[in-house]
């Protein structure tokens, strides 16, 4: 057993909570049922109120206004971190964030920032059905001047909230339901199970996946958040049963756009799939796809692929909910489409 | 001078200098829109000399130069950012609607600044430093929702916001009997919150009443909901008006340069609308002369 342990991702989360909050005063938490001891509907937020009782608040279901009570508190100097129980909710809130939060310190010429971190857990694969299953964050992936960074469960998710609440830009932090209960896997000797990993720079790295080291390979797949262990587990199939190499790029700064690591990755590859667990249209892969053959187009021997929701509800029996959503086949079927367009 | 005086001045330069923006419109020395605030001046000049700009903070709406003027006395500042100059407070990127300089902020859509300033008022509390947050309202923003949110939540946490509606009886175009039910005042009054209503355009009564508002909130940090039934005599933009003349020259009657300029001599307002008058002067010249906000011109 080594020193380090593996934990859990909601514990990973808690501890780093926990860390942040003893060591900054101006850090304050506001969400529903967040008290202890029920500690939040995911339990990330547990024994903070008892912990810090003066700076943590549970709040009533106004999720609209609580956007813009974070706004003001960040407004005035404070750091508030926002929980939102379920994804789906951030839609109540989305004045607040497109004409306010995303907007003060650009309309007011520098004058303000606005530290602030929303919280959120998306994604399906629970039966939770339409309104509590959805992957929204391909919304806030247009807005200028806000920050969206995806957790997954090989990211170090306490150095990605550390910086999050850090941040002095407003920061959407997205978790996911089904990350919360997996363990928190980093790599290792510069593995995470059989695969190579890269990590990139920066407050929000992107990981890049290899099972050749790093030399030539058949195609990159660009993901991120609970759609990480899905493509992972595609590409080991993909290897075992079809004997294709890809690589992985698991992003987690959505938003503002920075994909280095898809174009080195794309310039040894020179294939590109998507995956998403949002909605299809309009989504990640869509503005990647965008970027991809505008910065690489020489690299590129095949269009880009995309794998994502069908652009439809999430329905909540699980047999028409696993219909909807991505799966290991989609990831493999979508790197199979490559090579047909090759051969 | 006394009290009276200066609130008179304060009044007449917001209303010159709101009459002012609508001659520049006029002349296209001006884009873009604006919502002047003639007839409800009184308002601001009575609620804000309560406050302190050092310490207190203010937050308002699309309409919003007479609480800024009130507030900041930064008329320069001001007209710049309205005529899209260099030296605008938010350097021409706000423009009418978008202000922001020290403790006083605004944004352009209804309701949401009003969990802003109640977020305002708990940082301000937990900070210890004393100050109200005030924010400005009309009857259109009761009804969005998030008010309501807002009021519970100022409620609940015993938040130091003064919520000021400004009740002009019409949102854009729409009566307020086409947009309202109930009561105004019982809508604070529905959360707990300390309300008080006045109908009138004496910016002695509302200074008096604001004052014991906001010495409510100071002394108890509880947030406080003041209803002042009032009038705008412009349009709600520029040329976009359909209300009755014979409605709007009524209300004339009451009008609060009226009312506050009966109190004083003669000579003294005579002194003080010519100080306005040059002072307006100077300023629309000064900003007539600003260079253009440019571009940044990327790295």
């Amino acid at each position: 057993m080594s020193a380090n342990q593996p934990k859990r991702c909601v514990q990973v989360l808690n501890e780093a909570l926990h860390e942040i909050f003893a060591s900054r005063g101006d850090v304050y938490l506001f969400g529903e049922d967040i008290l202890d001891p029920y500690g939040g509907a995911f339990k990330v937020t547990q024994g903070l109120s008892d912990g810090y009782p003066d700076r943590v608040f549970t709040t009533p279901i106004s999720e609209a206004s609580l956007f813009g009570v974070a706004a003001g508190m960040a407004l005035r100097g404070q750091r508030p971190i926002l929980e939102i129980m379920f994804g789906d909710f951030i839609a109540l809130g989305l004045d607040q964030v497109v004409n306010g939060i995303s907007k003060f310190r650009e309309m007011y010429d520098d004058q303000v920032t606005v530290p602030l971190v929303v919280r959120t857990p998306m994604g399906g694969r629970r039966g939770y059905g339409p309104t509590h299953s959805q992957s929204l964050e391909k919304l806030l992936l247009g807005i200028p001047n806000i920050c969206v960074v995806a957790a997954s469960e090989c990211h170090d998710l306490g150095a990605l909230l550390t910086h999050a609440v850090e941040d002095d830009g407003p920061v959407f932090f997205i978790e996911n339901k089904l990350m919360y209960g997996r363990m928190n896997r980093r790599p290792e000797d510069g593995h995470i199970g059989e695969l190579a990993v890269r990590e990139s720079g920066g407050p929000y790295p992107a990981l890049t996946f290899s099972g050749t080291d790093f030399t030539e390979a058949f195609a990159t797949i660009v993901t991120y958040g609970g759609m990480v262990p899905i493509v992972l587990e595609a590409v080991t199939e993909l290897i075992l049963e079809h004997e294709i190499f890809c690589e992985v790029v698991a992003l987690s700064q959505l938003s503002p756009m920075e994909l280095d690591a898809v174009y080195e990755s794309v310039g040894r590859t020179g294939a590109l799939v998507t995956a998403e667990e949002g909605t299809l249209t309009g989504g990640f892969g869509a503005e990647i796809a965008a970027r991809v053959q505008a910065a690489a187009w020489s690299d590129l021997r095949a269009p880009v692929q995309r794998v994502a929701a069908r652009d439809g509800i999430i329905p909540s029996a699980r047999s028409l909910e696993d219909a909807m959503l991505p799966s290991v086949d989609d990831v493999v079927a979508a790197v199979s489409a490559l090579e047909g367009v090759r051969s | 001078m006394t009290a009276l005086a200066a609130f008179y001045e304060r009044m007449f330069f917001i209303r010159r200098f709101e009459e002012s923006l609508l001659d520049l419109f006029s002349l296209g020395k001006l884009v873009g829109t604006t919502h002047t605030y003639i007839g409800q001046e009184a308002n601001a000049v009575g609620v804000i000399e309560h406050l302190d700009p050092d310490r207190d903070v203010v937050f308002s709406n699309h309409r919003c130069h007479g609480h800024y003027l009130a507030f900041m006395d930064d008329a320069f500042g001001l007209l710049c950012e309205v005529m899209g100059k260099a030296p605008g407070v938010c350097g021409g990127k706000g423009g009418s609607q978008h202000l922001c300089k020290g403790n006083f902020y605004s944004n352009g859509v209804l309701g949401s600044i009003v969990p802003v300033a109640t977020g305002i008022a708990l940082a301000e509390k937990k900070k210890g430093t004393g100050a109200v947050s005030t924010v400005f309202l009309g009857d259109g923003t009761l009804g969005e929702g998030v008010t309501y949110e807002s009021l519970n939540i100022a409620s609940l946490w015993q938040l130091p916001v003064l919520f000021v509606v400004e009740n002009n009886y019409y949102a854009q175009s729409t009566p307020v009997e086409l947009g309202l039910a109930g009561s105004i005042a019982a809508r604070g009054a529905a959360f707990g919150v300390e309300t008080a209503e006045l109908d009138t355009t004496d910016v002695d009564m509302i200074h008096e009443a604001a004052g014991r508002a906001i010495s409510r909130i100071r002394e108890t940090s509880a947030p406080y909901f003041l209803v002042l039934n009032t009038y705008r005599f412009s349009p709600h933009s520029k040329s976009d008006d359909q209300r009755d003349p014979a409605e709007i020259e009524e209300r004339r009657t009451r009008d609060p340069l009226l009312v506050a300029g009966a109190r004083l001599a003669d000579d003294e307002r005579s002194a003080i609308e010519a100080r306005c008058e040059e002072r307006l002067a100077e300023t629309v010249e000064a900003a007539e002369a600003a260079p253009a906000a440019a571009p940044r011109v990327a790295a």
